[in-house]
């Protein structure tokens, strides 16, 4: 209660309670009567944590290759052994292959002889947490030579559930940078056009209309295109953001001028430029966070598009280049139906963009009810 | 209106003419160009690379003069004789190459936007009228998931499914016997029976954002007097929201077009290269790839086409429906 000034209280020891909340409180207030958006934002809080420390929660390095374990599907987690007896540690058996000879595919089978526990904190494959912590300990796996692939692993016997965290990060990433581009030309060309008006405002409207004709994919195909081979990961990483950035910026822009077409006729407008409030002043202090609700619904709602668009981008090979790993460059290995039909697993990559695009999307659906809290009530 | 749809059609001329600028400076962007990326090829193959033909070729395209002349090369045949030029790659004009993917393109689009609107009207309706309920819950996950998996995600998962479920490998637009048939009635049927597959894939995404604003809209309409009026008067209930709400609600979804256009010829080209289908998409990748840029500016610049014309005849439409929208200047 500390923090929400109640001035009923302080006015009167009368049994009547008041509560004077900000507009912050009441917009978080709606917000979290929203299950399924609140929800969705712990969910992507706590994704972006595991993206961030992937290589820590992450069994395998994304690289190491296990030339026994070629497609090999997800290892099965065990509580019960063979003699029927319960193990409250979770467990997997030793997996061995076998060539059939006929068909030349390889199957697992699970040998019941020999059993792995899943151990916390095992020491595995050194890596560089967060780019300046050297360490070589993992969340969990099993002691070599047992091994343990939560989600199979794919056709050079990588495990899939290393990569796909990584992955991850990587499309994650990309896309709040395409959103940070995106934000700052929208911002940019919307707030010209909006509190300017006239022919500047004409002519960024001409702009918006013509990127908004043209069909995306090929436009993004195109300029994707244009990032050199040579490239270094990082360099690629952040040309494909821009890619995603130039063509996405447009929503925001129409959102951001139409908001301050209606804002600028406010008398309070009107009221800072009689006493002399520079432009600039008038755009960052009183019409800004006006709108500012609406912007952050906006962004919300276009992470999804961008997390798609590198998806589709690096899917199509025009995106981020292997060895680097994303979400869209996993896919690529499901490229081949029959494969894909053979070793399902290797769509899981898919599922995740799925389950991250829908929370993004419950999570902008929550707040943009929730951005204006005197609505409903 | 006259002058409306006058100034509409310059407005036309001069976006195409600002994307065929655009798409042929972004290809020529990268640096290299296709002479060279040939060059590297031929070497890497342990071919003997031959100066004389690569000046010829270079020459030949024109592709040793600045790049605003090599604009010139290519867009003034355009505008005076219909002429896209050569492809470098296949070595041979560009239109034949792009001019029944182009038709097919289109098909699609059509076929899809069609599916989109046959799928998502009774769907929003239904939703709508029975808000809240089991059903308009299923559909509004089922939107939820189709908005949210990509194009070639749904295509990866219906060649699985068919794959093995029914043990055919989908993907063509074509069966094997008519592929390299000329056009014929037979041939034209054969295409229908194959189209189901990538219009569904294509048209999910247009069809769940199609009823989500829909349903928004009857919801909202709902709640109007006129309805009440009606519903006061003792008007049957199906004839009462077929005749009103739903024609209030159709203006969206006409000027929709705009936005549902580029999206589904976006959608084609990545569905197209994972199904195989013979539209641009696969072609226009190659291009881009292969920096063969007569190909790859004339398809982009069609596909743009496609999209503004279709926004154009959505516009038109509109006006044609709803007699309250005038396009005139004020005063």
């Amino acid at each position: 209660m500390s923090t929400r000034s109640t001035v009923a209280e302080l006015a009167s020891p009368a049994e009547l309670h008041y509560e004077i909340l900000s507009q912050q409180q009441l917009i978080w207030r709606k917000f979290k009567r929203h299950r399924v958006a609140y929800f969705c934002m712990i969910f992507l809080v706590l994704f972006y944590v595991l993206a961030i420390f992937a290589e820590f929660f992450a069994p395998y390095g994304p690289f190491k290759r296990y030339t026994d374990y070629l497609y090999a599907p997800p290892t099965p987690i065990h509580f019960i052994d063979e003699n029927g007896a319960f193990n409250l540690r979770p467990f997997v058996y030793k997996i061995s292959s076998e060539l059939d000879l006929n068909t030349f595919q390889r199957t697992y089978v699970e040998d019941t002889s020999e059993k792995y526990f899943l151990q916390f904190f095992t020491k595995g494959e050194p890596y560089r947490l967060l780019g300046f912590i050297d360490t070589d300990i993992h969340l969990f796996g099993v002691v070599e030579p047992g091994v343990f692939f939560p989600s199979g692993t794919d056709g050079l016997g990588r495990d899939l559930f290393s990569r796909m965290l990584l992955g991850a990060r990587t499309s994650l990433f990309v896309g709040l940078m395409g959103l940070a581009v995106g934000f700052a030309l929208g911002l940019f060309f919307g707030g010209l056009s909006g509190y300017y008006g006239g022919g500047i405002d004409m002519l960024i409207q001409r702009l918006i209309e013509f990127l908004q004709s043209l069909p995306t994919l090929p436009l993004w195909m195109a300029l994707a295109a244009l990032v050199p081979p040579e490239w270094t990961p990082i360099q690629v990483y952040f040309g494909i953001s821009l890619v995603l950035a130039i063509v996405g910026w447009t929503g925001l822009a129409r959102v951001v001028r139409g908001k301050l077409i209606s804002l600028r006729e406010e008398d309070y407008v009107l009221a800072a430029k009689l006493s002399g409030l520079s432009e600039r002043a008038i755009i960052t202090r009183h019409l800004l966070p006006g709108f500012l609700s609406y912007l952050i619904v906006h962004l919300t709602l276009a992470i999804p598009h961008m997390i798609l668009g590198e998806t589709a981008l690096s899917f199509l090979g025009l995106g981020i280049q292997p060895p680097a790993v994303s979400l869209g460059t996993l896919l690529q290995d499901s490229q081949n139906v029959q494969t894909v039909t053979i070793n399902p697993w290797l769509l899981l990559p898919g599922g995740l963009v799925v389950v991250i695009v829908i929370a993004f999307n419950f999570l902008g659906d929550g707040l943009r009810d929730a951005a204006d809290p005197y609505k409903h009530l | 209106m006259l002058n409306y749809l006058l100034r509409r059609l310059l407005y036309m001329v001069i976006v195409l003419f600002l994307v065929s600028i655009l798409s042929f400076y972004i290809i020529n962007l990268p640096p290299g160009s296709w002479i060279q990326n040939y060059a590297l090829e031929l070497e890497a193959s342990g071919d003997i690379v031959d100066q004389e033909e690569l000046d010829f070729l270079n020459k030949r395209y024109g592709l040793d003069l600045p790049l605003h002349e090599q604009y010139f090369r290519w867009v003034l045949p355009l505008i005076s004789k219909g002429d896209f030029g050569e492809s470098f790659e296949w070595g041979q004009p560009v239109w034949p190459l792009i001019e029944e993917r182009l038709f097919l393109t289109m098909t699609i689009s059509i076929a899809s936007i069609i599916f989109v609107y046959v799928v998502s009207v009774p769907i929003a309706l239904y939703s709508a009228i029975n808000q809240y309920s089991i059903g308009d819950y299923f559909f509004s996950f089922m939107g939820l998931i189709g908005l949210a998996t990509p194009n070639f995600l749904i295509a990866l998962v219906f060649m699985i499914i068919m794959l093995r479920v029914f043990g055919v490998t989908p993907g063509g637009l074509f069966s094997p016997e008519y592929l390299r048939e000329p056009w014929s009635l037979a041939k034209f049927w054969d295409m229908l029976t194959h189209l189901p597959v990538p219009v569904i894939v294509i048209g999910t995404a247009g069809t769940a954002s199609l009823i989500r604003i829909l349903r928004a809209q009857l919801l909202d309409e709902f709640q109007k007097q006129y309805v009440l009026t009606a519903r006061s008067k003792g008007l049957r209930e199906r004839f009462l929201i077929i005749k009103y709400p739903l024609r209030m609600a159709f203006n969206p979804i006409v000027s929709g077009i705009g936005s549902l256009l580029p999206q589904i010829v976006s959608g084609s080209a990545i569905v197209s290269i994972v199904l195989g289908l013979p539209t641009t998409g696969p072609l226009l990748l190659r291009a881009l790839i292969a920096q063969d840029t007569y190909a790859a500016a004339s398809m982009l610049l069609m596909l743009s086409v496609l999209t503004v014309l279709g926004v154009f005849l959505s516009d038109m439409l509109l006006m044609w429906l709803d007699p309250r929208i005038r396009y005139e200047r004020a005063n």
